[in-house]
């Protein structure tokens, strides 16, 4: 029995290390949740507002990043292909039909292979078939407004003239889940209190103490910090505060043309 | 006919149809690998034309229905019951018995064969023993596998109905072949002692085959299963079942985990039975009994590294795979919080590989001409740390801009040029040739040998190790440093060919070498110090939990699909848990294990002793 007992604990002992390895060994990490739908209101965008909507998608949604990257050297880099799309339709191996910039943008997202770029196709294709996903199908699944806003994105972080135009709402309704419609918030105080940022912080005359006084906020922390905070909470933790407090679905919930608001609001509390 | 020739045919017969069988998923995985591979071609082309048609026509073209879509309303909750965990625990333990019932006929028909060839029955025993132990595993197995069908069905019924309308033929095979295996084994079993002799023997080492390849075939539909959910084939984008269940169940990734699970369950086996005869020879009182289980705790840790030697191979092979199928899970697979996963993993198998090294110096105290070799010990032991060490150095992290904040950079601070690849590959190569090498010692440390080459022999095992280790440091260093990106893995391959050549050439030579050897003294079985049975203990408790952590891992990278871009998992449990909260899952996982299997070897234990109560039962009258 004695023995009995030693074995097990020396085995419950060993259970516990790996776990408090897995624990407190490495970064704890909190994984991205599954991308929602995100509503579009795309009566109420600005061009800049659908320009950071195409750059949410790619970072986000679009998981265009995950392969499109200076670090893994999995996917030519996303900034350089305005400069090179006259060349790639000019190259002989060139099999789509695509005319100018925004033609093969397009056409890189639904039928990638294309054109594959040289050491870039699946491997013992020889570059005939890329590796990328059509990505408005599968898990991906953006749809043809997202896509616009991609492209408009690449097009102006690229230096290019934005040809691309915002679908309206009629282009998107087919599409769009059957939800009733709020219309968007139009002043950064009714966005506060609709989304009850008070009740944790101090902003806007409320005086929440769950969260970091936000009263200097803009003064702190530049306006890509700021976005971060409120779509992914987790990703950057204020000192001497804990994750999971607020709450992660900001992003889902607030138009573009709110967020947009909010955060200029935010930058200026200097 | 004779009686004798009638036997004779008789097990010849039997032996070649379960020769048969056993190949036969191995062979139909070939064959239907061609046809596979040209109806990808075709599907490409298809799917483009075919989507228009399948709108035309609609639903009416194809019997079945596309892939459910689901809302969270669509999976039952129990309160206070995480249906997620529930299914979790109750596949991941049904897998842990599965892999361990299956893989002890896997060495029980090797250990018997072996009895059968040197005619030493306590190798008979031993494999008796070790099948008795299974026995009871097997109806727990069984029990986890409905409760894991029962659980999906409450809590994901629209994932279960859906991969039952297109596997409903396999799944009916699948009962069909339990009931085949479950004969085979309990004819095995319970025939052991009945067939015994010249000819029976034969019939029951046959019946052993057939034993091996019907599990072997049950385990590998229910891989299909599995598979299909991370590569979906023989269905269209929307979901929908094109009829042939073959192409479903043969999808892209089926033959990588096959492979890998297989090799995998026969190294788990070995270790959680090495358990067994360490609790046996720490409670043994008598010698002969410490002699018999200290043996039979040798030879299932032999078991378990021959297997284990291999899988790092299996395991590269199956992310491969996973890669070529799709860019995006293989990222997936190799960056984000799942690269932190992997260096978790190289801390386990480190612990396996250091604790079954640890395991056999000492058992060099069993010999008396140990001394001659022990001081090679601490340099062995040095170079095993040092890979193990290169080998847990993270490789680039790489997932979302929001993950890489929070990690300050794709390049975690320990980061530098040991994280890549080629380094890696280079630690593993070492790590397995010094394993072999410690083999090597062992099995040389009581024996003196006689050949009159003897010198010349040592110094071409001597050159071949030193010359591959050689190559697989200027391969490692050469790829992972002078070429790019592209040509990086292109040294994996030629330095697993050294590690395999170095073992099989050093093996061959020492096999030669030895042969006819003189034994210093006989070996002493039981004269090993208690704390190499812990070594054994780890060996098991590391391996379980091994295989729970890399569960998850396999189901994670699916991340918010059920059926990978066919059907989505809109629970609110479609989120990819922490590793943290996954590691105290597998924890608590283990421990329930653990303590069914301790039940398993109670019962095996009870069922051996009789109590006598006298003046229970009347006297019978004779
Ligand atoms: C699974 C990895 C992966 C993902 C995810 C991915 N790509 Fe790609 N992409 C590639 C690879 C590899 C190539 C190079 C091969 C080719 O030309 O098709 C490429 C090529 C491209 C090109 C052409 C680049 C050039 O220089 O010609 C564009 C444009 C592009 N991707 C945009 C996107 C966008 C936008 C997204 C997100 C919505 C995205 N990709 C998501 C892997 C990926
Ligand atoms: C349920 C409480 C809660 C609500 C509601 C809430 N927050 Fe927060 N917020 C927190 C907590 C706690 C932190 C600090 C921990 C962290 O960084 O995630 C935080 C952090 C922040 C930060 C980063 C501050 C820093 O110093 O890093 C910003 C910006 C922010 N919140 C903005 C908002 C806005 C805008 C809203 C409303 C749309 C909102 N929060 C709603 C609890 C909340
Ligand atoms: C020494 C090296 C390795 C060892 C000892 C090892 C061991 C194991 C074990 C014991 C299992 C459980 C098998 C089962 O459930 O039947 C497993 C599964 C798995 N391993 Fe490995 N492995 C190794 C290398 C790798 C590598 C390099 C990868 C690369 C990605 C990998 C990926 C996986 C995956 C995805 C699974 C889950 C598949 C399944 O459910 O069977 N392994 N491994």
């Amino acid at each position: 029995m004695k023995n009995f007992l030693i074995v097990v604990a020396f085995s419950l002992l060993t259970i516990s290390l790996f776990a408090v390895y897995a624990n407190y060994g490495i970064p704890e990490i909190v994984p991205a949740p599954p991308p929602k739908e995100e509503k579009l209101d795309l009566g109420a965008m600005t061009m800049e507002s659908f320009v950071a909507l195409g750059e949410r998608i790619v970072n986000g949604k679009g998981t265009c990043t995950l392969c499109h990257n200076a670090v893994g050297g999995r996917a030519p880099l996303l900034e350089q292909v305005v400069e090179l799309t006259k060349q790639r339709l000019a190259d002989e191996k060139y099999e789509g039909e695509a005319e100018d910039l925004e033609g093969y943008l397009m056409e890189s997202m639904v039928e990638p292979s294309a054109y594959v770029v040289v050491g870039f196709g699946k491997k013992g294709t020889n570059d005939t078939v890329s590796p990328m996903p059509d990505v408005s199908t599968g898990s991906i699944g953006l749809s043809e407004a997202e896509m616009a806003a991609v492209i408009a994105y690449l097009q102006e972080s690229g230096g290019a003239e934005i040809t691309v135009e915002i679908p309206t709402d009629a282009d998107e309704a087919d599409e769009e889940d059957e939800e009733e419609q709020r219309t968007a918030l139009t002043s950064p105080e009714e966005i506060v209190s609709e989304f009850t940022c008070g009740a944790c912080h101090i902003v806007a005359g409320e005086e929440g103490d769950v969260g970091p006084d936000l009263t200097l906020i803009g003064g702190k922390f530049d306006r890509a910090y700021l976005r971060r905070s409120i779509l992914d909470p987790n990703a950057d933790i204020a000192k001497g505060y804990e994750a999971d407090q607020m709450p992660p679905d900001y992003g889902s919930q607030l138009y573009a043309s709110e967020l947009e608001l909010l955060l200029d609001y935010l930058a200026s509390l200097k | 006919m004779t009686r004798r020739s009638r036997y004779v045919t008789w097990a010849g017969l039997l032996l070649l149809f379960g020769a048969i069988l056993w190949l036969l998923p191995i062979d139909l995985g070939q064959l239907d690998w061609q046809s596979a591979l040209a109806a990808d071609e075709t599907t490409t082309d298809a799917a483009t034309e075919s989507d228009g048609a399948a709108e035309a026509n609609g639903a009416a073209e194809s019997p079945y229905a596309p892939a459910p879509k689901t809302t969270a309303a669509d999976y039952p909750q129990i309160a206070g019951v995480n249906s997620r965990v529930v299914v979790w625990l109750v596949a991941q333990l049904h897998l842990w018995f599965a892999a361990f019932v299956l893989a002890v006929p896997i060495f029980v028909f090797i250990i018997e064969a072996i009895g059968m060839a040197t005619r030493e029955k306590r190798y008979d025993d031993m494999a008796y023993e070790f099948i008795k132990v299974s026995i009871t595993a097997y109806s727990l197995t069984a029990i986890l596998g409905g409760l894991l069908a029962f659980s999906l069905l409450v809590f994901y019924p629209d994932l279960f109905l859906y991969l039952s309308t297109i596997f409903k033929e396999t799944m009916f095979y699948y009962a069909l072949i339990f009931f085949a295996e479950s004969a085979c084994l309990y004819i095995y079993y319970y025939g052991w002692h009945w067939l015994q002799g010249p000819f029976k023997k034969w019939l029951h080492l046959s019946l052993g085959l057939l034993l091996n390849g019907v599990g072997t075939l049950l385990m590998f539909l229910a891989n299909g299963w599995l598979t299909f959910m991370m590569s979906p084939a023989g269905v269209d984008p929307a979901g929908v079942f094109q009829g042939d269940t073959m192409v479903a169940l043969h999808n892209y990734l089926w033959n990588p985990i096959n492979l890998h699970r297989f090799v995998a369950n026969i190294a788990y086996g070995g270790s959680v039975v090495g358990a067994y005869a360490a609790f046996k020879f720490l409670s043994a009182r008598r010698a002969e009994e410490r002699a018999h289980y200290d043996w039979m705790g040798y030879n299932a840790n032999f078991i378990a590294i021959c297997a284990l030697l291999p899988l790092p191979f299996a395991g590269y092979y199956l992310s491969a795979e996973i890669y070529a199928y799709s860019q995006q899970m293989g990222i997936t697979l190799m960056g984000g919080i799942f690269a932190w996963l992997f260096i978790i993993q190289a801390v386990l198998i480190g612990t396996l590989f250091l604790s079954a090294n640890y395991y056999l110096w000492c058992g060099m105290g069993r010999s008396d001409g140990a001394v001659r070799y022990n001081h090679y010990i601490k340099y062995i032991a040095i170079v095993l740390v040092g890979a193990f060490l290169v080998w847990f150095t993270p490789h680039t992290l790489v997932l979302s801009n929001e993950e890489l904040k929070a990690l300050g950079g794709p390049y975690h601070k320990y980061l530098g040029p040991l994280g890549i690849m080629p380094a890696k590959n280079t630690a593993v190569n070492v790590m397995i040739l010094f394993t072999a090498l410690s083999f090597l010692i062992y099995r040389r440390a009581n024996r003196v040998a006689t050949a009159n080459w003897v010198r010349m022999g040592n110094a071409i095992q001597v050159a071949l190790f030193t010359t591959g280790i050689a190559n697989i440091f200027f391969l490692g260093i050469y790829h992972g440093y002078f070429t790019n990106t592209v040509y990086k893995v292109a040294a994996s391959i030629p330095q697993v060919l050294t590690t395999l050549v170095v073992i099989v050439i050093s093996t061959l030579i020492d096999y030669f070498m030895y042969r006819g050897a003189k034994d210093v003294a006989p070996l002493h079985w039981g004269r090993v110090p208690g704390r190499s049975q812990y070594a054994l203990f780890l060996l098991a408790v590391a391996f379980t939990w091994l295989m729970g952590l890399m569960g998850y891992i396999r189901s994670g990278i699916r991340q918010h699909w059920h059926v990978v871009d066919i059907m989505r998992d809109n629970s609110p449990d479609a989120f990819t848990p922490t590793l943290g909260y996954a590691a105290n899952v597998v924890s608590v996982g283990t421990v329930i294990f653990m303590t069914m299997v301790i039940f398993v070897f109670w019962l095996a234990q009870v069922s051996g002793s009789k109590a006598e109560p006298s003046g229970y039962w009347k006297e019978q009258q004779a």
